[in-house]
């Protein structure tokens, strides 16, 4: 074996691979190594040394929250489902990682497929459905080729199509290809779109879990999500719970990009601290620049200022610093990264990416946008900053779905954490960060 | 401008389009097909599809519109993709833009006079560890600056011997 650096030691050290556990370590289309890792174990326990009605208190237990973003319950979202008793029912893996800066989805679906098809195929037997869609982004075409080639040698094996292993269980998945529009990773427009219609969201009083694709009940959760599962089933839901803090359990695996010196994907449990995350793992800031802020949580995510490096990341905590998980881009800025600007980008992201169906994201963003680009060439006055605040609150309340609702949180943090920047733009008329 | 000749190559989008069996579902889908062969969607092909899948043209052509991997207009005979997600903004990936705006004479969206490029930016390519990134077609360029751009260009033909 290769004798590793101290430098590549610490990198590996502090890590804790769960989700990430086959990436690099088996070949993503050869059915037989994953199997060799125990992969389909799951499956096999699921069907035939468990009860049926076992699966979602497992879940349940184990405390896996959505790695989507939001963090909601998996095992709760199923309960939902399995209550629903209309038929049929859909199962579907998110793969659209719209997130800039976030390539987690991407690294899973290419380097461990079978992983994701096997906690979507045990989902599918605890709820009863039989049929499922894995909606990827088209611009991963070797994520698509990968996960159909796991498909077709499942199928072969059995473990996917008619009469599951015997057990008289039917499931299948297909895939469709996203469009290439980030609203579509919001998850009652990615129905939409799988559906064959524009993808646009719709008001969630009624969720998914009773009325989703085709009106019918289903289960939606992302690549990350799904292949904490046969983790779950195989080693118990008390074991995976003892990992992580009280609220978030597990592991989370973040995309460290930026001016960090070591960029990559990293998996640590939750709790870890931003200053791990950034300086032990990551290696620091290239170049020795001075640490500015971090990013998380995608377009819509906040900016962490420095006092916050000691920050224990979990779901809760971010939300409490404005910001929040999402899918777990990691975007490190150095001294030189003007903090007005960044807002000004992410604003200028969503309003390319707002469906345009509810007035207060179409229009409020754009107000927002033009304020920002007002401020960054000069023309900024003070009133600037209320009216920022102003129009983010409204943005927040009125927004149908989550992209107009957490669309303010890049401005609203760098507000809160930045302000002399701001200022120093608006009476100074000059940028210091270059 | 490029494009394929439509007229003689229609029994190609015949043969994607019948590929698929009559439901809305595969709206999507059949569009994408069609993009990747003729690298836009053709108008006669809007009506073939309509006709086969039994969706209105209306349908189609909004959606023609809000997905961002779809075009009603030829795009040219390399397409020049660069990421402006967060990780390639935060290195410098604007720089690239206004490099190849310097040497092809052409912003995001546009294509060159004579068809031979097209420029486009996309939010993520799911290689930011890399950024800055960009694609020729479907080739991945990482760690881009404006030196190697020129080179890459060159490779295309898209700069001439200075
Ligand atoms: N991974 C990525 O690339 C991206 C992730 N995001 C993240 O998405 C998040 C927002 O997502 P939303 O879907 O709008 O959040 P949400 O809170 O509305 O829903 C989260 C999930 O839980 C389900 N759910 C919520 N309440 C439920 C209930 N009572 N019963 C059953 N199911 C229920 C929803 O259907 C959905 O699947 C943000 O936190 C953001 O960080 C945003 C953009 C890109
Ligand atoms: C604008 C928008 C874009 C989203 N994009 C994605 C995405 O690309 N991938 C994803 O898994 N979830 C995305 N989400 C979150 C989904 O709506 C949904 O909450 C998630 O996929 C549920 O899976 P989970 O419970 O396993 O996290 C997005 C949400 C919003 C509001
Ligand atoms: S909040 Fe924005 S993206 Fe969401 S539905 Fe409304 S306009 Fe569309
Ligand atoms: S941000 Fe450019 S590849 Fe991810």
């Amino acid at each position: 074996k290769r004798v590793k650096t101290h430098k590549e030691s610490e990198f590996y050290r502090r890590q804790m691979k769960l989700a990430l556990r086959n990436i690099g370590e088996i070949d993503p289309v050869s059915i037989e190594d994953y199997i060799e890792r125990g992969g389909y174990r799951a499956l096999k326990k699921a069907l035939f040394e468990m009860k049926r009605s076992d699966i979602i208190p497992e879940v349940i237990k184990s405390g896996l929250r959505g790695r989507g973003g939001a963090g909601f319950p998996t095992g709760i979202k199923w309960k939902q489902c399995d209550s629903v008793k209309a038929f049929p029912k859909y199962v579907i893996c998110n793969g659209d990682e719209g997130d800039p800066g976030a390539f987690m989805d991407r690294s899973i679906m290419e380097g461990d497929p079978h992983s994701i098809i096997e906690g979507m195929i045990i989902a599918a037997y605890a709820v009863g459905a039989e049929e499922g869609f894995a909606y990827i982004r088209d611009e991963y075409s070797l994520a698509i080729k990968n996960m159909s080639k796991a498909m077709e040698e499942a199928r072969k094996c059995g473990y996917l199509g008619e009469n599951i292993l015997g057990s008289g269980f039917s499931f299948d998945i297909q895939i469709v290809r996203g469009g290439g529009a980030f609203v579509c990773g919001e998850s009652t427009a990615l129905m939409a779109s799988i559906e064959g219609k524009i993808g646009e969201p719709r008001a969630k009083y009624i969720h998914s879990t009773e009325k989703g694709l085709w009106g019918q009940p289903t289960i939606l959760n992302n690549v990350e999500t799904w292949v904490n599962i046969p983790l779950i089933i195989d080693k118990g839901g008390e074991w995976y719970s003892t990992v992580g803090t009280e609220r978030s359990k597990g592991t989370k695996v973040f995309s460290l990009v930026g001016k960090v010196k070591n960029t990559g994907l990293v998996e640590v449990p939750m709790g870890t601290t931003l200053r791990e995350l950034i300086f032990d793992i990551g290696g620091g800031i290239i170049g020795n620049k001075k640490f500015k802020a971090v990013q998380i949580g995608g377009p819509s995510g906040g900016c962490i200022p420095e006092e916050l490096l000691d920050l224990e990341v979990d779901f809760e905590s971010l939300k409490k610093a404005d910001s929040m998980m999402g899918s777990g881009g990691v975007i490190v800025m150095d001294e030189r990264t003007c903090m007005v600007d960044v807002a000004r980008y992410y604003l200028g992201f969503l309003s390319e990416e707002s469906c345009g169906k509810c007035v207060p994201c179409r229009e409020g963003i754009k107000r927002m946008l033009e304020i920002l680009n007002d401020i960054c060439e000069g023309r900024g006055e003070r009133e600037d900053i209320d009216r920022l605040i102003e129009i983010s609150e409204m943005v927040s309340e009125a927004s149908l779905c989550g992209l107009g609702k957490s669309s303010p949180n890049p401005v609203i943090t760098t507000i809160k954490y930045f302000k002399d920047e701001y200022l120093e733009h608006i009476v100074n008329k000059r940028c210091s960060a270059g | 401008m490029y494009a394929p000749e439509i007229k003689d190559n229609l029994f190609i989008a015949k043969k994607i389009i019948e590929k698929y069996p009559r439901e809305q579902r595969y709206s999507l889908a059949v569009l994408q097909d069609i993009q990747r062969e003729y690298s836009y969607i053709p108008r006669e092909c809007l009506k073939m599809i309509s006709e086969h899948l039994r969706v209105p043209v209306s349908k189609l052509y909004s959606m023609a519109t809000f997905y961002k991997a779809l075009s009603l207009v030829p795009k040219g005979e390399n397409v020049i993709t660069v990421c402006d997600g967060t990780a390639c903004h935060v290195r410098s990936s604007m720089v690239l833009i206004d490099e190849i705006e310097k040497c092809l004479n052409i912003r995001p969206g546009q294509t060159t006079e004579d068809g031979k490029f097209s420029l486009q930016t996309v939010n993520c390519l799911g290689s930011c560890a890399i950024a800055p990134v960009m694609m020729v077609n479907d080739k991945y360029y990482g760690k881009v600056t404006p030196n190697t751009l020129r080179e890459i260009l060159k490779n295309y033909g898209g700069v001439e011997n200075e």
